[in-house]
């Protein structure tokens, strides 16, 4: 498969840029951060997402989606990456639909895949228990009674889970902490009747809560998958999410980049402008040239993920390696070649470097995937 | 797309039955390549007939036409006959400048007659040629180039010296920067010549590398005449076709760790090092390995890419800089973590255990990566201006 754009994925690219300039440019986010707003995203916004279908892109389309891939999904996460946008686009459309759309369960499909289409259902993974991204440690439990099953435990970082409808949760039910056996994945309701939600304000004002399950008590027919044996499931779910975020990086690297680029030829200092000194071009050279390589890793990951779904993993490991590595770099320049006022808070940059932060740590940082893929490499 | 299944299935079973057992591991390094040219003489018979068979099918130069010797092949089938080539360990047939450098420009600039004498022998490995470029006032500063040819009717006169001509003892002919308007600016009064190095007045004079090999030499000219019909393109209009081979050379140069590597660099470091717990017992060593691992695969994406947004026309012609750039860097980082794994098993220079050293003298080579074909430093103004417009100074 080439490794550029098809003429259709460059429409929707523009399609959803157009969107985005609109509706969601970073005022946008600042908006929300300032007000404190409860949501902490735009609920018509997201509507507006639905009437492009936005949220079903990875839906098939006999449940109303769009049947595209994680290409075209990574599109979007581009995009959402230049303007910032907080939206439940990542936790919706690509976790959520991925479980539900793989979970071989007929009945899940029908209830829940429409709704995510239409933009009516928010719905969100909680996975990771610890600060470190380490799924196989899972140790929230699911304990059976009578026809179900008793969750007890938290979760950290999950995605939009102060405002989900659905949540599926890993959980364990067989096995120890570190085994992969012995995972199974449950959905459960939102809101009154779910977890304990406390939102967490993070730094790139974009929205996760953590869960807590104090003897929640869930049906049988609530399970994802299989018994025990959730595990291929939630890696293939949590690789969506790992290539999805690696494509929003790269949109908020290029997004700082350009502008820092643009910065080096407007500002003078000692009679001249600062895109002049070699020292400065050299540098943003080598960025240019660290982020074109991790473009081409994340675009092969995607369509990896598109052609053998199950056999990803290692080539998307590597793109999501690649672009926590060149996305901070990106946003460490793109700061530092701004001088002090890229040090302001009314100025973007520095909000670039806030949400790649994040975007490093979830599902798994730089480091996380180099030592899967030295395992996986026999050292 | 069936199309394209049938040429696999086809060229995996042509290669399969054609390719010598011998040829099918990778290359020890420039003096285990096959360059051709007159003075060539095989180092087996596997050598010369994996040549010979190649060049039978124009898969010595599979992109370029029929009718100059090459293959003829689409953008995807060289994709597909190169992947093959990989999966069953064939090495190439024939390397040469010719192929990497002159070919190209020959095929964009030069005249018909040029491109019918010379390119059926670079294809099949029957003339060798050096580039001779550099010079030792100007090496980063090419176009300050010295070397002069003066118009003597049919012919031109050509005065001067190169230096770091590669393989300039062991070509055939020579492709050269010569000045032929000494008054215009330095970028407009260059030229292209080609000329036989046993031409008289040519010689040249070998210069050893820290690596101990002497690849590349000083080259004379002392009133060598070249006749007109040697000249490429249009007098004092080289300059547009030695920045045009220069990204032939560049492309070639960054791709060249990608492609000699048969495994992987974690396998070598176990190997060498040891595992504790399943892990390298280096563990620091284990991440820089990683993390190399990580940029080597993205990069041999990345020249994929490029060769797909070339054929798309999305490519930006100076992206041979960034290939150049990344993969020499990318290459002498390699070199680093192969040293490093060897310990002081990797430092012995002489003897049959370690092949006269040639672990550690692929190392010392490796450093000039990052300065033959133009410097890292170079390749990054270019990106910094031509790519990301940056000013002037
Ligand atoms: C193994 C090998 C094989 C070669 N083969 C050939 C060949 O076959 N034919 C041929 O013609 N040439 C050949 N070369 C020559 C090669 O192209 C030159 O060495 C190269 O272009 C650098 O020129 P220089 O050596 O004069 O270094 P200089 O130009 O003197 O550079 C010295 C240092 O200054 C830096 N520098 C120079 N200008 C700038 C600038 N504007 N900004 C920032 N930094 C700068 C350089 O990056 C470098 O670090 C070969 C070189 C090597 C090492």
């Amino acid at each position: 498969m080439s490794l550029v754009l098809t003429s259709e994925q460059t429409m929707l690219r523009d399609s959803t840029r157009s969107l985005l300039v609109k509706s969601a440019p970073i005022s946008h986010l600042r908006r929300l951060r300032d007000e404190r707003d409860p949501v902490g995203f735009s609920r018509p916004l997201w509507k507006e997402f639905a009437a492009l279908g936005l949220p079903g892109i990875l839906v098939p389309q006999q449940y109303g989606g769009m049947g595209l891939g994680h290409v075209e999904a990574g599109i979007v996460m581009e995009e959402l990456g230049h303007t910032l946008a907080p939206s439940p686009f990542l936790s919706t459309a690509v976790l959520a639909a991925t479980a539900i759309a793989r979970g071989e369960n007929e009945a899940q499909k029908q209830e829940y895949l429409e709704r995510i289409v239409a933009g009516d259902l928010i719905a969100t993974v909680a996975i990771d228990e610890t600060g470190k991204h380490r799924p196989e440690k899972i140790a929230l439990s699911a304990a059976r009674s009578e026809n179900g099953f008793v969750l007890n435990g938290a979760k950290t970082m999950v995605l939009d889970g102060h405002v989900a409808d659905l949540l599926i949760v890993a959980a364990r039910t067989a096995g120890t902490p570190g085994e992969i056996r012995g995972i199974t994945l449950f959905l459960v309701n939102g809101g009154s009747g779910g977890p304990r939600a406390e939102r967490t304000v993070m730094v790139d004002s974009h929205n996760a809560a953590r869960l807590t399950f104090d003897n929640l008590k869930v049906p049988g027919s609530a399970v994802l998958g299989t018994v025990d044996g959730g595990w291929t499931l939630l890696d293939g779910v949590l690789n969506a999410g790992r290539a999805a975020t690696a494509a929003e990086m790269a949109g908020a690297s290029e997004e700082a980049f350009a502008r820092t680029v643009a910065y080096l030829k407007e500002r003078r200092q000692f009679g001249r402008l600062i895109g002049e000194f070699q020292a400065l071009q050299h540098r943003a050279a080598h960025l240019y040239c660290e982020l074109e390589v991790t473009r081409a890793a994340i675009l092969k990951a995607q369509q990896a993920l598109d052609e053998s779904f199950d056999k990803a993993g290692p080539i998307v490991a590597m793109a999501k390696a690649r672009a926590g590595k060149s996305a901070t770099l990106a946003v460490q320049e793109g700061v530092q070649m701004h001088g002090g006022i890229g040090m302001t808070d009314e100025f973007d940059i520095g909000l670039f470097m806030k949400r790649v932060r994040v975007m490093q740590e979830l599902f798994g940082d730089s480091n996380f995937h180099a030592d899967r893929l030295a395992r996986l490499g026999h050292y | 797309m069936s199309d394209l299944e049938t040429f696999r299935r086809e060229t995996r079973a042509w290669l399969e039955s054609n390719c010598p057992p011998e040829m099918r591991r990778a290359s020890q390094g420039e003096s285990d390549t096959c360059w051709g040219g007159r003075k060539w003489k095989f180092q087996s018979d596997a050598q010369r007939i994996w040549l010979e068979r190649m060049a039978e099918k124009g898969w010595t130069v599979p992109d370029w036409p029929r009718e100059y010797g090459g293959g003829g092949l689409s953008h995807d089938e060289v994709k597909i006959l190169r992947q093959e080539m990989r999966a069953l360990g064939c090495r190439s047939p024939l390397d040469s400048f010719g192929i990497w450098m002159l070919g190209p420009a020959l095929l964009k600039y030069g005249s018909d007659a040029q491109k019918r004498e010379h390119l059926p022998k670079i294809a099949r490995g029957e003339i060798r040629w050096c580039q001779g470029y550099s010079e030792p006032g100007s090496g980063s500063d090419l176009a300050s180039l010295q070397t002069r040819a003066v118009d003597h009717g049919d012919h031109y006169v050509v005065n001067g010296s190169k230096i770091w001509t590669s393989y300039a003892d062991k070509a055939d002919w020579i492709f050269c920067l010569v000045r032929t308007d000494p008054d215009a600016p330095k970028h407009e009064g260059i030229s292209f010549l080609l000329f036989d190095m046993e031409s008289q007045g040519v010689s040249t004079k070998p210069i050893t590398l820290i690596s101990g090999a002497s690849p590349f030499c000083q080259t004379f000219f002392d009133d060598v005449l070249v006749p007109k019909a040697n000249l490429v393109g249009e007098l004092n209009k080289g300059w547009t076709i030695a920045k045009y081979l220069l990204t032939h050379e560049r492309d070639m140069i960054g791709g060249m760790g990608q492609t000699s590597e048969s495994r992987s660099l974690g396998q070598t470091a176990a190997e060498s090092v040891g595992l504790e717990n399943g892990i390298l017992a280096d563990t620091v060593l284990r991440g820089q390995i990683a993390a190399y691992e990580i940029d080597a695969w993205a990069f041999r994406l990345m020249m994929e890419r490029a060769g797909d947004m070339a054929k798309a026309g999305q490519a930006h012609p100076a992206i041979s800089s960034l290939l150049k750039y990344y993969g020499t860097e990318l290459n002498k980082r390699r070199m680093e973590l192969v040293m490093s794994a060897g310990g002081t098993d990797a430092l012995e220079w002489e003897g049959a255990r370690t092949r006269d050293g040639s672990q550690v003298r692929a190392w010392l080579r490796s450093k000039a990566n990052s300065i033959e074909g133009g410097t890292s430093e170079v390749q990054l103004n270019i990106v910094a201006k031509r790519i990301l417009g940056l000013p002037d100074a």
